[in-house]
Parts: C-alpha cells; structure tokens; sequence
C-alpha cells in the first residue's frame, strides 16, 4: 500500500502566486519598453495618464503571460525550468489562471483606452490575442518558427506606448517593434541550447529538437547578424541619436562575438565548460535590449537638455 | 459580546486578502488619478443623448 500519509499537498495560495502568473520578469521588460516607447513619441502625455498607460500595459500583459501558464500547464509541469510555476506546481489551478487571464485582459484593454486612446487599446488587445491564442496554443507546439513568429507579441509593447502618447503608429515606433522582434530569436534559442532536455521531453518542436543543436547555433549567428544591422540601422532614423550610435555600436560587435562564438563550437566543447559561453550569450542579451532601449531614452533626455 | 474566533482559514489567507484589498485601493487611486486629470484637461463629458444641445454642437462662426 501507498503510504498516503507521506504526501505533502501544495501549501496554501499566497497572494505572491497570483503575481507569478503574471510573469512579472517579463513585465519588468513590457514596462521598460512600453515606457521608452511612451517618452520617446512626439507631443508627450499627462504624467498621469502615461503612468495608467504603462500600468494597463503591463497588466495585458500579465494577462497574457496568466493565459499562458494555464494553457502550458502540461509543457510547464515536464520541464525542469517552469516546473515551479504555481499551476504545473498545484498551488493555483489552471481555471483560476484562466479566469485570472480572461479578466485581466478585459479590464486592461478597456482602461487603456479610456486612459489613453483606443488605437492603444485595440494593439493590446491584439497583442494578448497574438501572446495566448497565435504563440501559445497554436504556434508554439507545431513550428520551430514558433519563437521567431511569437516574438512579436512581446515586440508590440513600445509600439502600445508610442500610440497611447500619440493615437496612432509610425516608422519610430515599427522600428522598436522591429528591434525586439528580431532579438527574440537568438535570445530563445540559446536559452534552448542550455535548457537542453526540457523541451525534448515535453515535446515542443524548439529548433534544437526539430534541426538538432549545430543549426541552432547556425540560426542565432545569422539572425545575431540581421539584428545587428537593423539595430545599427536605427541608429539613422529618428530614434537614434549619439549615445544610441555608440551604445548600438559597441553593443552589437559584443552580441556578434557572442553569436560567433556559440556558432564554432559543438556540443562537446559545450558540455565541457556546462554551456558557459550560451549562459553569457543569454544574460548579455537582457542587458542588450535594455541598454538599447535606455540608449533612446537617454538621448531623449539629451535633447531635453540642450 | 465576544467575536467569534478567527476560522483557521482566515489567519492563513491573512496576506493574500490584504494583498487583494489593497490592490483593489490601487485601482481606485488610479482611477481617480485618470479621473480628475480628464476633467480638468476638459475632457468632453457630455455625451450626445438624442437631443440638441448648444454645448456639444460644433462652433461653425465666430461668437460676435
């Protein structure tokens, strides 16, 4: 007989696990973004309501990421690094994450556009529906491109901040949308590279499942190369200004190297140092969008000055 | 009269109750926030109602 007294149940809901499934890692990078994009726009916002519009932003985008957790609670429950999540982790069910997710969206769209505008509005929304329906339940267990294609909700939030400042979209703010949407490919993958058997064993076609490891590190080189070009490339349109000129600049040749180095080696060399230079590769690509983002925002606040 | 002890439920759920209540306050503040900056901006708060209404026609000439 099962020793039943032996189980430990999950320990009671803690207001902490509601804020788990709102990805708050992930939000602290929508709100960044969406902020940059919400200073960088023409013509400013009250104070005020820029701070309601990040706000809701950032609960879109919670919204999402509890969406998210509810339908992923099979992928996340196999895979080593998301087995803590509260769902996979009993702590919250997945139709407390559902309804959290459902109301969450709702009210967030609908303050956004009394706060700012509805232009905003409607590109949460479609962010969200992008996020939990086109990413999560459908792109993500069929495709290898999933993360290439899905990068793009986590890309629309500079450009929701742009249009809660101004109503409308622009070159500047495709350009932002461009940036994070061509980063997300590299950074993904070589988190793949490292998390080695999760995705194998919950069965998500990563590229390192679907084309093996040695055409990952092909990828992140060739897409390392796409977006250094583009990221340099703004530099010339209105968004760049000096310390976004030396900022991408160094920054770039830094990530390429990384690229390039991840692309010479094989998984020998890799097991040997336990995927030393695809960790650096990764933490070095946070501080690469943020560094670019604050880039803008400080020659923003360079012209301000003078 | 005493109060009733505290159900074992309540004293654990203590933080996320307080954690709900003063999200809820959040939300409020924002609002009123949002609030007072429409109306003072000069946000349009009359809303058509099937009725005509000199304030909310537009200004085809100038008041002599």
């Amino acid at each position: 007989m099962t020793d039943a007294t032996s189980f430990d149940g999950p320990r009671d809901v803690r207001f902490g696990d509601y804020v788990q499934l709102l990805k708050p890692r992930v939000m602290s990078l929508v709100v960044f973004t969406a902020l940059v994009g919400l200073v960088l726009a023409p013509g400013g916002i009250n104070p005020m309501l820029g701070f309601a519009a990040i706000l809701f932003i950032a609960l879109g985008g919670g919204a999402s990421g509890a969406l998210n957790m509810w339908y992923d609670a099979d992928i996340d429950a196999v895979m080593r690094r998301t087995a803590r999540r509260p769902v996979p982790d009993g702590r919250v069910t997945a139709g407390e994450a559902r309804a959290l997710g459902l109301g969450l969206a709702g009210l967030s769209v609908i303050m956004l556009g009394l706060a700012a505008n509805w232009v905003a509005a409607g590109l949460l929304a479609f962010t969200i529906f992008f996020y939990a329906v086109v990413y999560t339940m459908w792109l993500k267990r069929a495709t290898p491109q999933n993360i290439v294609i899905g990068g793009a909700a986590g890309a629309f939030p500079p450009m929701i901040g742009w249009a809660a400042a101004t109503g409308g979209v622009s070159v500047e703010s495709v350009m932002m949308f461009a940036l994070i949407f061509m980063w997300t490919p590299p950074h993904f993958w070589a988190l793949a590279l490292f998390m080695k058997e999760d995705y194998h064993k919950a069965g998500v076609p990563m590229l390192t499942v679907t084309h093996g490891r040695r055409a990952t590190r092909v990828h992140i080189l060739v897409y390392t190369i796409l977006l250094a070009g583009l990221a340099i490339g703004a530099g010339f349109t209105a968004l760049g200004g000096p310390i976004y000129m030396a900022a991408a600049i160094v920054l770039n040749v830094l990530f390429l190297i990384g690229a390039v180095r991840i692309w010479r080696r094989d998984e020998g060399m890799a097991e040997a140092d336990g995927y030393a230079v695809e960790k650096r590769f990764f933490r070095f690509s946070l501080l690469y969008l943020f560094l670019h983002f604050g880039a803008m925002l400080a020659d923003t606040a360079l012209l301000e000055v003078m | 009269m005493a109060f009733a002890k505290d159900h074992d439920l309540h004293r654990r759920r203590l933080g996320m109750n307080v954690g709900v209540a003063l999200t809820l306050v959040a939300f409020v503040a924002v609002m009123f926030g949002v609030t007072v900056v429409k109306v003072t901006n000069g946000g349009l708060i009359e809303a058509y109602d099937h009725q005509p209404r000199a304030s909310v026609l537009p200004i085809t000439e100038p008041v002599q």
